[in-house]
């Protein structure tokens, strides 16, 4: 009598269990999955491309198409990068591998992670699986909208500006941005390097911290990497003995929805009940300054890690009679319309004559950011906000407007100016749409905000199944 | 006329032979077929991440010691930016405002004293690839049909050396360099060859006046490929200059190509506006900080250098400038003279034979033993020449032996060697009569004559004396 997977519940540990206890084989827990994708994926347009079974024989996992796998497509959303394949791993990729994990498929992202919907994927947008007429956040929107509709039962996303937070808040996942250095980004197509963080999306607290123990830890092919602290599987109920600090500013933004505002209230009460010292802080800076700031950074970075895609080793190439033309109309029918904005802003932040007043004068800021977070940490052992200001939003709403599609990391970006972890666990719905709640630690605190966020998440209580799904 | 007196900067990059590149572990070797020493990293396939090389770093530290400099305690790697087919990645990984090496002097040992070149710094970057152009004619990129790229040689770990402008002659930069070169090769960081471009140079040339004390606009001169061609390069650029100031013309600064064939400078296409290489902190590179202890080791490593070695040649072996100069022009044949010399041969005398005799056997003089050599020199007078030039010819043979050679002893006999002499006198009355009549120049011929009969056997001493006698 062969099992029902139900892959819109099933938890990553709790597949890990069937397969341990041999209720299920591998090969039954991957047909559950293909069939669920080939059940919704028409409509959500989570995968790029999908794999056959890679003989592996552990849980399944998809991967944000901007992490290399070896002779498996990686597009990074981009015309620029269709039909290239790579000839080695990954260090995360292999590392998913060793452990056991078979790969389902890469999930759709917005073009070189540059967006906060999936719309700016050249292979065209993933829709939210609670409303398929919104977006699922993005970059990663393909790996949280794949988790949310069960498709898979986890994934890795990359987070710049906000890129596995946002999409987790807007579907109903949990996602970790880690500590900057704690993941290797081997492998991950650049956007913006001394930004970039692979981490995981997933259903539940625990399996992130599982899955973030598979991925974490000093990678010799990565010199930004450290080696990271033994990772706890949280199991607290309570939260005592917790400071927890709710930053004004973070939580008082201009243009965070009332419905996102009161999930996030509730959430912190839930704190004083369970144990939590709660208490008010200040960021001033670190918001204000923050999306400008970041609005300088990661375009110039993005503007080297792009000069790359020349077209004469790999990928697209469009023909001509010189090296530079070649070049030039490669890129022109290559690259979007983001990419083609950030490297024009990357640009001009690096050239000579405005670099100190751009591109200097952003880094010095961020070290003022650090320092106030840094100053919080004094008094606090975590800190909340609202990940997204918003819900999920309708496609179209802004993709006419960069400056508001840009306003989705508002509240993302400061922590990760300072490359500081965050944890994005769903803490209730607003006009039926999940919203995320937002756990900020000090560097390498990922095992304080998996306790954090698993005590929340048992009293919150929220069914990660979308309800049209249910 | 004006006395003129150029001024010279130089700017070296040094390809390191490290076993790896500088970012990726491919190995890092010369000459094999195209595209076969590459990886994801060193072809900037997507993601890829540099890693630095350790082994590079530390050369590098040894190097900027053995030119006097200071070690940053804190050095960071930048992106340098500029669009070419040859730099994958669309960057180099490159050293700027914070290079590990800085404010350095080199001595250069001169016949007229010693000459200090300021070090300005020595850093740390990755060479590019390597752009073929086929077809048109002058095998650049204007005019050719298509290029093909090696990036074998891209990521090669290459040190940059500037100096500053204290260089005052073609000659003067030509035994900086060689002196230079001598360094890196005894180092064991590079072969240095220049052909192979293991090493190259581009000068930076001006001309002022006797007495003037600012400089005036400087021209950079590139595309020399040895030692001399620097030298007659920037000899051409000197003389186009003072020719441009005399004219009352004005020099431009502009990069120019030295043409050999012709011997004359040509300006590279002036670029519209000027380069904005876009420079900030590799953020996928950690800043290096060099380790008190380990500067401390590499300090105690280093060998007497060839610069210290010659001016000790000079003092401790009464050698001319010269000799100390050619001597040390290779590490290996400086320990061979040193070991000869204290084993008894004149100091001279041997200087002479291992410069002029030796070296032109061509056999390797780290594989001679020095004992049985100084014997050998030390019979120079007594056995016949061509028994000497066959000793030295085989003294690197292992079982290489003096004996072997000295028992063939000259014929100084005057009975035994007096009717050769009286035959050839006769043989010859022209110039005998000539001899006599003051072209005593001649008596070099009729010891030739003797030396020919008796297959370079007699005794010269003997048979100049024979001559003179009879002649006389």
């Amino acid at each position: 009598m062969p099992r029902v997977i139900d892959t819109l519940r099933l938890t990553a540990e709790e597949a890990r269990g069937l397969l341990d206890r041999r209720e299920v084989s591998a090969a039954e827990l991957r047909a559950a999955y293909r069939e669920a994708i080939d059940a919704r994926n028409d409509e959500l347009h989570c995968f790029l491309t999908l794999v056959d079974d890679d003989g592996n024989e552990g849980v399944p996992i998809a991967l944000k198409d901007v992490i290399s796998t070896k002779g498996i497509e990686t597009t990074a959303g981009s015309e620029i990068l269709k039909g290239y394949v790579p000839v080695f791993d990954s260090t995360v990729a292999a590392r998913c591998k060793a452990a056991g994990l078979q790969l389902l498929g890469k999930t759709n992202t917005d073009e070189f992670a540059m967006g906060s919907s999936t719309e700016n994927s050249a292979f065209g947008p993933s829709r939210n699986p609670w409303d398929p007429t919104r977006v699922p956040g993005g970059s990663g929107g393909g790996s949280a909208a794949a988790v949310s509709a069960g498709l898979t039962p986890w994934a890795l996303g990359s987070d710049t500006g906000g890129s596995i937070k946002q999409p987790s808040s807007l579907c109903g996942n949990v996602g970790l941005r880690p500590t900057y250095g704690t993941v290797s980004r081997y492998g991950i197509v650049a956007f913006a390097s001394s930004l970039d963080q692979v981490g995981p999306v997933t259903k539940t607290v625990r399996d992130n911290a599982l899955l973030y123990g598979i991925i974490s830890g000093r990678d010799e092919c990565d010199s930004t990497t450290v080696d990271v602290p033994a990772v706890e599987l949280p199991d607290a109920e309570d939260l005592k003995g917790l400071r927890v600090g709710v930053p004004k500013e973070l939580n008082e933004a201009e243009g965070i929805e009332p419905g996102v505002a009161d999930a996030v209230r509730r959430a912190i009460g839930l704190c004083s009940e369970l144990g939590a010292d709660v208490g008010e802080c200040e960021l001033p800076r670190s918001v204000e300054y923050g999306l400008p700031c970041y609005y300088l950074i990661a375009p110039a970075e993005a503007s080297s890690n792009l000069a790359r895609y020349d077209g004469v080793r790999y990928a697209l190439r469009r023909e001509a009679d010189g090296y530079y033309e070649m070049v030039s109309r490669t890129r022109d029918a290559g690259f979007g319309d983001e990419p083609k904005r950030r490297i024009m802003l990357g640009t001009y932040a690096l050239s000579a004559g405005y670099y100190e007043a751009y591109y200097g004068q952003a880094q010095k800021v961020r070290t003022v950011i650090s320092r106030e977070f840094a100053a919080a940490f004094e008094h606090f052992d975590v800190l909340v906000s609202p990940t997204s200001p918003t819900v999920a939003f309708k496609l179209g709403e802004k993709t006419e407007n960069p400056l508001a599609m840009y306003l989705a990391d508002v509240l993302t970006i400061p922590p990760n100016m300072a490359g500081l972890p965050g944890l994005s666990i769903p803490s209730g719905l607003s006009e039926g749409l999940p919203v995320g709640l937002q756990l900020i630690g000090p560097q390498f605190s990922e095992n304080t905000l998996f306790r954090a966020g698993h005590a929340l998440e048992r009293a919150i209580g929220f069914d990660p199944v979308p309800e049209r799904l249910r | 006329m004006a006395e003129w007196e150029p001024v010279v900067g130089l700017e070296i990059h040094v390809q390191l032979k490290t076993r790896t590149k500088m970012f990726c572990r491919c190995a890092n070797s010369f000459a094999t077929e195209p595209n076969t020493q590459t990886y994801p990293v060193c072809l900037a396939f997507p993601g890829t991440l540099p890693t630095p090389n350790e082994t590079a770093v530390e050369w590098t530290l040894k190097l900027g010691l053995a030119l006097g400099c200071e070690i940053a305690a804190r050095a960071l790697f930048h992106r340098k930016h500029y669009p070419y087919p040859d730099l994958p990645k669309g960057y180099q990984i490159s050293q700027y405002d914070e290079p590990l090496c800085l404010d350095g002097r080199f001595t250069l040992p001169g016949p007229d004293g010693d000459s200090e070149v300021g070090i300005v710094r020595a850093h740390l970057e990755e060479d590019a690839a390597k752009t073929i152009h086929v077809g048109g004619a002058t095998g650049r990129i204007v005019g050719a049909a298509h290029s093909n790229i090696d990036f074998n040689r891209g990521g090669t770990p290459l040190v940059e050396i500037v100096t500053r402008p204290d260089i005052r002659s073609a000659d003067q930069a030509k035994r900086f360099l060689q002196l230079l070169r001598q360094t890196i090769v005894e180092l064991g960081l590079s072969d240095a060859e220049m052909e192979k471009g293991q090493l190259r140079a581009d000068a930076n040339v001006s001309v002022r006046e006797a007495g003037e004390t600012v400089y005036r606009t400087r021209t950079e001169l590139k595309n020399m490929n040895s030692f001399n061609h620097i030298a007659r390069g920037i000899d051409a650029e000197v003389r186009r200059q003072i020719a441009t100031w005399e004219a009352g013309g004005e020099v431009v600064q502009e990069t120019l190509d030295y043409e050999v064939k012709s011997d004359t400078v040509t300006p590279r296409r002036r670029k519209e506006e000027a380069d904005d290489y876009r420079y900030f902190p590799e953020p996928d590179l950690v800043p290096l900080e060099p380790a008190a202890e380990l500067l401390e080791r590499l300090k105690a490593e280093l060998p007497e250098l060839p610069g210290a070695r010659i001016r000790r040649f000079e003092r401790e072996y009464a050698l001319p400038f010269y000799d100390a100069e050619v001597l040390n022009g290779s590490a290996a044949l400086a320990a061979l003279y040193e070991r000869v010399a204290l084993d008894g041969v004149d100091a001279k005398a041997a200087s002479n034979v291992l410069m002029n005799d030796f070296v032109a056997t061509g056999v390797d003089p780290a594989v001679v033993n020095a004992q049985e050599l100084a014997k050998v020199i030390g019979a120079r007078a007594t056995i016949p020449r061509a028994t000497f030039a066959k000793a030295l010819a085989e003294s690197g043979d292992p079982e290489f032996k003096a004996d072997a050679y000295l028992g063939e002893a000259l014929v100084a006999d005057a009975s035994e060697l007096e009717p050769l002499v009286d035959r050839i006198l006769a043989d010859n009355p022209g110039q005998v009569a000539a001899y006599k009549g003051g072209k005593e120049g001649l008596l070099g011929y009729f010891v030739g004559q003797v030396m020919k009969e008796t297959e370079g056997k007699a005794d010269p001493k003997v048979v100049n004396d024979l001559l003179r006698e009879k002649l006389g």
